[in-house]
This record gives C-alpha cells, structure tokens and sequence, in this order.
C-alpha cells in the first residue's frame, strides 16, 4: 500500500502560564495517520481538538515535541525544508489574511515563480500562472494589478488554490478552507478539490469542522477529539456509521437542511474545556451516555471495529488495530 | 402563530462612508417589506455582505452612523398599539431595549465584561433595567432564571475566561432573555461555536421560545440551523428580500433561482451525487446591479430582469418570490 | 504625487510642509552669510533690528538673523544624522528581534532594555563632557543616535512579532520567499508609518537634546545652533536686558521648527495607518 504522507506517534505539548503556575496543554497527543496518493483525508474534529496544530506541524510552521513525519518515503528532518515544501502546499482559512492586503496579489505568483525557477522570462511565467488560474475558473488578466480587497472571498480562495498549484505539489493542506467562504460558493471551492484529485492526483489533507462537506469530498476521515484520534476509516463508515460515542454525537449534532428531521432531545456540554484536556484515560468519559469504570482510567487503544479503528473501550472484545496491521504485515 | 409584532415597510437603510474624500454609498438594505408575527421563529438567511446584519440593526433600532435611514419605516406593535421606531427618543429606546426587544450578538465577549463575575454582570443588568432595593433579590433572580434555564447556578461565580464558548454564548442569551423580552433578535449567535455546542446553543433558543411565547428573528448564513429552528425563512440577497416561505417550503419548493442554487448545493450525508455552486461572485453593495440584482448570475435572466427589479407574487399561501419567471409581482408590494 | 496631493488636503500636513519650507530656505540662506559664523566682533554690539541688521546684532557682535540661519542649518543637520542613524538601528535590531526570535531576540531586546533603563540625560551629558574635544555635527548626531533607538526597535519589534502571526507569511513562505525578502516586501509596508513617524519624533528630540546640552555648556559654543544661541543669549542677561530679538530668534525658530515635525508626523502616520490604506488602495 503507498503512502504518500505518514505521520507517526506525533505529540505536541504546548507550555502555559508563567514560571510559576505552568500548565502542560497536550494539543496533540500521540496521533498516527497516513494519507495515499490522490486521496482526499479529512481530520475532523471540534475547535482545540489539535487538528490545526497536526497540519502546522506537518507545514513545518511548528515543531513536534515528539513522533515522525514520513513524506515520499524520507523522514523530516534538520535542513530539509525546500524538498518539504516542494511538495507540500497550503490554503488557509480565511481568504482575505492569505494575502498581504498592501501587496498585489499576482506578486505572490510571481515571487513562487522565481523562487522555485519554474520559468525562464516573464511570459513563460504569465502563461504558467494563467493555465493555473484556468484550472479554478479565473484568468491572468481577472489578477494583473489587483489588490485582494478587489476580490470576493470566493475568488480569493480560488485565488490561493491557484497559487498553490504553482509548484504543482503532491499535497495540498486545507485548513477549514471553506468555513469563511459564503455557503453558496462553498461547492465552488470544494468541487476543485475532487477534480484536482480525479485528473492531477493530488492528495489533498483536509482540516474540517464541516461534516457534511467532509462526507461529500472525503474518501477517508480521523476524528479528532481534545488532541487524540478517536475513530478512523472511510467517510462511509465513519460518518454514515459512527461507533465511537463521541464521533455519534457530533454526528448527530449537524444541523441537517431538513425541517422535518430537526434534533430531539437535549445534550450535554463540558462547562469548563482545560478539564477534558487533563482527564485522565479517556477524554470523554466525562461526557459519555455508555461511560464505564476503566474509561476513567485508561486511555483506551485502537480497535479494529469492521475495518474502522474506534478508541474506545465499548469495542475491546474486537481485536487491536496494532495487532491487525502487524497480522496483515505478515501475511 | 398570531399577529404581526414587527414590520418593515420599504425599509432602506444605506452606510455613507468617507473615505479620503470619496463618500461610498452602500446600499445595505434596499427596499425591504417584512412582516414578523408573534410566537414564531423568523430567519434571515443570505451570505455574508448580503445586509443581512445591517437589515437585524434597523429592525432592532440601533441605526447610528454611518449606518443611516434612507426612507421606508420599522413598527413595532407593543401591547396593541403600533409605534414607529423613528419617532422614538433615545430614552424610550432604551427603555424598548431588553424589556420587549432583545439582541443576542456574534460573540459573548461583547457582552460580558472579562474582568467581571457572571453575577455581578447579571446584578449590573438588573439593577439598570428593574427596581430591585436588596443585594440578595438580584441574585435570587438570576439563579432562578438560570435554573429555569437548565444552566448550572454554580456559573454565576465564574469569570467569563472560565466558561467554554459554548457556555458563555448560552449566558449570553440567558441575560438577553431575562426580562422575557417579546421579541429576541439573534445577529449569527451559532456561529463561532462548534457543532455539539451549537446544537446546545439553538436548543436553549427553541426552548426559551416555547417558554415565552415570544418571537426570535435570527439571522446565520447556516441553513442547517435555519432548518432547525425557524418557522418562516426570508432569503436576502443584495440587500432584498427575494424569498419567503415557511421552512418547509424554503427546503421543500425553493422557487427563486438564488434560492434553488442555495439549497441544492448543500451538501447532505448519504448523497454524494454532485452539487454545484451558485455561478459568478456575489455582487458589491456599493455598485449593485440593476433591475433584478441577481441577474448577471441568473441562467434564466431575460431582458426585463436587466432592467426592473419584480415585485412579489405569491406562489402558494404565505409564500412570496420576487422573481419575473414566476409572475408580475402583484402581490406582497404594500403599495 | 498623488499621495502628496491626498496629504496636503490635510490642513495640519498642509502648514507643517509650509513652515518646514520655510525653515529650510531659511537654512539654505546661510551659504550666502556675508558673515562668518564662527568669528566675533563683526558687526557693532547689541543693535536693535533695524533696515541693515533686520534681526539686530547679539552682544558677541554677530548679526542675529545671518547667525540664525547657521544655526537652524546646523541643528537639523544634528537632528537628521541622529534620526536616520537611529531609525536603521531600530529597524534592524527591531526586525531581527521579531522575525527570528529566540536567543537573538532574547539578547537584543535585553541591550534595548538597558538603554531604556539608565538614566539616558544624564549619560549623554557624562558622555558629551568626556567626548566635549571632538564633539562636532556629526559626532553628536552620532552620540543622540546611540542612544535614541532602543524604544523605537521594541515597537517595531512588536508590530513584527504580530505580523508573524498572520497568514500571508505563511503563504510567503510557501512560495519559497527567503527570510530578507520575506521581512522586505511583506513587513516593510507595515513598518513604514511606524518608521516615518519615530524619525521625525527621534528628529524633535534630538533637537530638544541639543538645546538642553548646549544650554548646560556642554557643547562646543563656537558652533550656532540653535542650543548655543539660546546659551549666549542667556549667558549675556538678554533678557534681563530686554534685548528681546536675541532671545526670541531661537526660540521662535525652535517653536516652529517642533511644531512642524508634530504635525508631520502625526498626519503622514495618519495616512500611511494600514487601517486605513487597505481601503484606499483599490477603492
């Protein structure tokens, strides 16, 4: 099985407070996931569950406390950002702070073009830019001169897709790319993704509070829950039927764009959000309608729940997912 | 659901801004006929930069500049008797504000002070807006209001940076709600929140409205949640209303093509059939287009629709589109 | 030209320019003093102004007006040496610090606090005393600028550490832009305001310093500038004397000269405030 991006037992613990009243904050805790070649993975997950910390770190812009990232084959490492960044590019949230609002945007083109020596003269260079501007729906000239406030959200998102492209990169990193994008232009954005992954093969991580949208353009899905991975596997398994309590509830708790299947009954909420980072075992169990003894003191580990891997406890008569992987190994 | 208790009538309320010289003019609402009635949810739903907000503000009378009233008028009907906002001074719109018309915003932060206990923002709020004499009483009061509420009383002793988003947000509505104001107007209050938080937060609207009896105008670019709490939905874009309907009708028969592209490209489990976004960019409020404003990005556009905006026609009972390929637009036009 | 066009239509920009312009020819009459500034006893003794000395004469037997344009030549000669010299200390120390964080960081902004810390008046007057031999023009603007960056980088410094933060670094980095060319193209818009407004106010104060150096007698006096003016002026008794025009010459030539750079200062950082730029470029 390839594997275009691996990332392995990675751990980031961020350091709190002053000298004197310190607090550990384990954003990610020990969270291991691969993404194939033109696949679409969404880590999902609820603010502060860790899932833009992963994507920070796997851009480089932040530093593991502990665990590997594996891309093309070759570990990270020391001196090695420019093999990391050819392949790897980013779009971020909010369109409008992509860019630098006093700045041009086609100088973010350029300066890629120069920077990665991807043309030889400027109209080599206008041209490249242009066929990649085609490829989101816009053209050179819509950019020539521009400043970003000229354009709508939308555009700029494109925009951005369309400056990553660039480097023509094996990875995309989205991170909530269509949370500020208007809901009418979302499928816009959304759309480009599937396509780069049908006809260029480009994987893309996509970083998603959004479910609904995460189950139209995913093929695989980790949820993340306060810094851990809770449930794994396609989006058909994960979403269409969730095994983990927690990923049922957020499962549940989408608002569907129907008035007849509106939410019945009431939910729990945690009042104060540090407690469920420092729980010990599972971090949920404060929470959770089918909480047992052992959930509150150990963290439990991946089973293997028809082909999905659920952290939690209710699955331990299933086998380990470890212990599956190990067995296909072998075989 | 019973008689009107808020109506716009041609509502225009346009932002002058002065930039360096240059006044910009943005036609943030432009035109709006709008009747919302007692005892139900109404939601405005539109993309961001649509007027949405700004058409929340004038319905709440909080026009200040550069926001100005352009023309048309807001009536509210307070125990019986129709009052036009405009002729209010500022001291009875104080007065208006949080005992018969309440605003939840964006964000909690606006509203409760950081530095502050909850209680003693509850006892702050009370003290301004009821004649409490004992310490004791205004706090008796907040408690069972929060009981009432299904809100843990121990959160009153909390500082606001001690309490989840979701948490502050449902404080936030419980003091919004606490002198049971008839009318509730909810300006994006989901929106910065994540989803099992949000579904709390919109349980304890639905819930308060029941209780209350009262009307909630909310205003999110979220369908799911328009889907999940609103009675009726008007659909707002470019600073019109070009749709509404009750919220069956907008999900079930959506008739104005921006309507019909809004909800066919929502995106819902089980179905991965392909979903297309609405064509083009959404258009500026400084320089809208004319006649009908989504004609540039309209696959049916004729030529009168470069030209005239529509009135309303009335496809079935309580639903009205302002579109030409539905009819004349004769009805809806309080002209 | 069309942002000086946009400025001047502020009225504070407006009579600030004027005012500078003013003063500036003023400076610029000076290569054309029928006097030396350096020699004494030219022309008679404590003359009021009259059609051939318009500015009267001082009691060291120089011409009022001729020495004043030296001496509003020299003093903002002092005051853009110390300004520019100080600006391209605060602007590297302040940017470095920002971007590459860390030990460098930790380091320069414990040098900049220790300048902010000492007592700085009463080391520049240690350190002009002991320097007093070779204190000209230059050295002086020299020794104001040492000590006039350490604020002004810590403000940088911190509009830097924000504008990490934002995306479009990242997007910068992406596009495989270099540290320097990073800090260049995308920060520099932002510092610019910040920039220009501290010259100038770096300019006032070196001027303000040098009339408080030249008044305690620290300079060398032979020099005009506008300190040492106001320090014959007083050591003479001028105004206990009622020779008012020696007195009010540089005096009313400072008052202008502070007021101007104000206003400069405030309007151009007005207009340069990204604030409000972001909605004038492609408004």
């Amino acid at each position: 099985m390839e594997k275009l991006l691996e990332v392995e037992n990675l751990t980031k613990i961020f350091t709190l407070g002053s000298v004197l009243s310190r607090v550990k904050i384990t954003a990610v805790d020990n969270i291991s996931f691969f993404i194939r070649p033109a696949e679409i993975f969404a880590l999902a997950g609820e603010s502060g569950c860790g899932k833009s910390t992963t994507a920070r770190i796997i851009m480089g812009f932040e530093r593991a406390t502990s665990g590997t990232i594996i891309h093309n084959g070759r570990r990270e490492g020391k001196n090695e950002k420019v093999w990391f960044t050819e392949g790897i590019q980013a779009i971020f949230q909010d369109p409008f702070a992509t860019f630098n609002p006093l700045r041009t945007v086609e100088r973010y083109f350029f300066e890629t073009i120069q920077n990665y020596r991807l043309a030889t003269s400027k109209q080599e260079a206008i041209e490249r830019i242009d066929a990649k501007l085609r490829l989101v729906g816009l053209t050179y000239d819509d950019l020539a001169g521009k400043y970003p406030s000229e354009f709508s959200g939308g555009q700029l998102q494109r925009i951005s897709i369309a400056r990553a492209l660039l480097t023509d990169p094996k990875l995309i990193i989205a991170d909530e790319p269509v949370s500020m994008v208007d809901a009418s232009l979302r499928m816009s954005i959304v759309n480009l993704f599937k396509r780069l992954r049908d006809d260029f093969g480009v994987s893309v991580l996509y970083i998603t509070h959004d479910l609904a949208t995460a189950y139209y353009v995913c093929d695989r899905i980790a949820i993340m829950f306060r810094g851990k991975i809770v449930e794994m596997g396609t989006v058909e398994q994960v979403l269409m039927a969730p095994k983990h309590p927690y990923t049922q509830l957020l499962r549940a708790s989408i608002p569907e764009a129907d008035p007849a299947r509106r939410w019945q009954g009431m939910i729990r909420l945690s009042d104060i959000e540090q407690d469920e980072y420092l729980r010990q075992g599972c971090r949920f169990a404060g929470r959770c309608p089918h909480v047992m003894d052992v959930c509150r003191r150990v963290t439990p580990p991946q089973f293997d729940v028809d082909g999905a891997q659920v952290a939690c406890h209710l699955y331990a008569e299933m086998p380990r997912s470890d212990e599956v992987l190990i067995a296909s190994q072998g075989q | 659901m019973g008689d009107a208790i808020l109506r716009a009538e041609a509502l225009r309320a346009f932002y002058a801004l002065d930039i360096y010289g240059k006044t910009k003019i943005i036609q943030a609402v432009n035109d709006v006929d709008l009747e919302i009635r007692e005892n139900e949810v109404y939601g405005i739903a539109g993309e961001s930069g649509c007027g949405k907000s700004t058409l929340l503000k004038a319905l709440a009378a909080a026009i200040e500049p550069p926001l100005r009233l352009m023309g048309g008028k807001v009536v509210y009907r307070v125990n019986g008797a129709e009052i036009d906002v405009a002729t209010l001074s500022q001291e009875e719109k104080r007065r208006l504000r949080m005992t018969y018309i309440a605003y939840v915003p964006q964000g909690s932060m606006s509203v409760l002070n950081p530095v502050m206990r909850i209680r003693d923002t509850y006892r702050d709020f009370i003290e301004s807006h009821l004649d409490v004499r004992q310490k004791g009483e205004a706090f008796a009061l907040a408690r069972e209001h929060l009981v009432e509420l299904g809100l843990p009383p121990k959160i009153l002793d909390a500082y606001p940076h001690q309490l989840s988003g979701g948490m502050r947000q449902r404080v936030t509505i419980a003091l919004a709600t606490l002198l049971k104001p008839r009318i509730i107007i909810g300006d994006e209050p989901t929106t910065a929140l994540d989803v099992v938080v949000q579904r709390g937060v919109v349980q304890l609207l639905r819930d308060v409205q029941s209780r209350l009896k009262n009307t909630i105008v909310l205003v999110t670019h979220d369908m799911g949640v328009h889907a999940n709490i609103a009675d009726r939905i008007g659909i707002m874009y470019a600073g019109k209303i070009v749709e509404e309907a009750s919220a069956e009708r907008i999900f079930g028969a959506p008739t104005h093509p921006y309507t019909r592209y809004l909800i066919d490209s929502l995106p819902r489990f089980g179905d991965k059939t392909p979903r297309e976004s609405v064509p083009g960019s959404p258009p500026s409020l400084a320089n809208p287009p004319s006649g009908c404003p989504f004609h540039p990005r309209c696959p049916h556009a004729m030529e009168i629709c470069k030209r005239e905006m529509p009135g309303f026609t009335r496809v079935a009972p309580d639903h009205r589109v302002a579109c030409w390929l539905v009819g004349e637009g004769s009805y809806g036009k309080a002209a | 030209m069309r942002l000086f066009r946009d400025l001047l239509r502020d009225v504070r920009f407006a009579v600030a320019f004027w005012v500078l312009c003013l003063l500036l020819t003023f400076a610029a009459l000076s290569l054309f003093s029928p006097y030396d500034p350096t020699r004494w006893g030219q022309v008679p003794r404590d003359l009021r102004p009259s059609a051939e000395h318009w500015l009267g004469t001082d009691s060291n037997g120089q011409d009022v007006f001729w020495n004043a344009t030296f001496a509003v030549r020299n003093s903002l000669i002092i005051a853009v040496i110390a300004g520019v010299v100080s600006r391209i200390i605060a602007v590297i120390v302040g940017m470095v610090a920002g971007y590459r964080g860390g030990s460098w960081d930790r380091a320069l902004m414990f040098l900049s606090d220790s300048l902010l810390v000492i007592p700085l008046f009463l080391i520049i007057v240690m350190m002009a005393m002991l320097i007093r031999a070779s204190l000209n023009l230059a050295t002086l603007g020299l020794l104001l600028a040492f000590f006039g960056w350490a604020w002004d980088a810590r403000l940088i410094r911190s509009q830097i550490l924000s504008l990490r933060e934002r995306d479009f670094t990242q997007t910068a980095i992406l596009s495989g832009t270099g540290t320097l060319k990073l800090v260049l193209n995308e920060y520099m818009p932002y510092a610019m305001p910040l920039i220009f407004s501290t010259l100038i106010n770096n300019m006032a104060w070196a001027i303000g310093l040098e009339i408080t150096l030249a008044i305690l007698g620290l300079l060398d006096m032979s020099i005009p500038t506008l300190g040492t003016m106001l320090y014959w002026a007083i050591n003479y008794q001028a105004i206990l004397l009622g020779r008012w025009w020696w007195v009010l010459t540089p005096i009313t030539l400072s008052v202008m000269l502070f007021i101007a750079l104000y206003w400069l200062s405030v309007s151009i950082s007005e207009y340069l405030d990204p604030r409000t730029r972001v909605q004038r470029v492609g408004a």
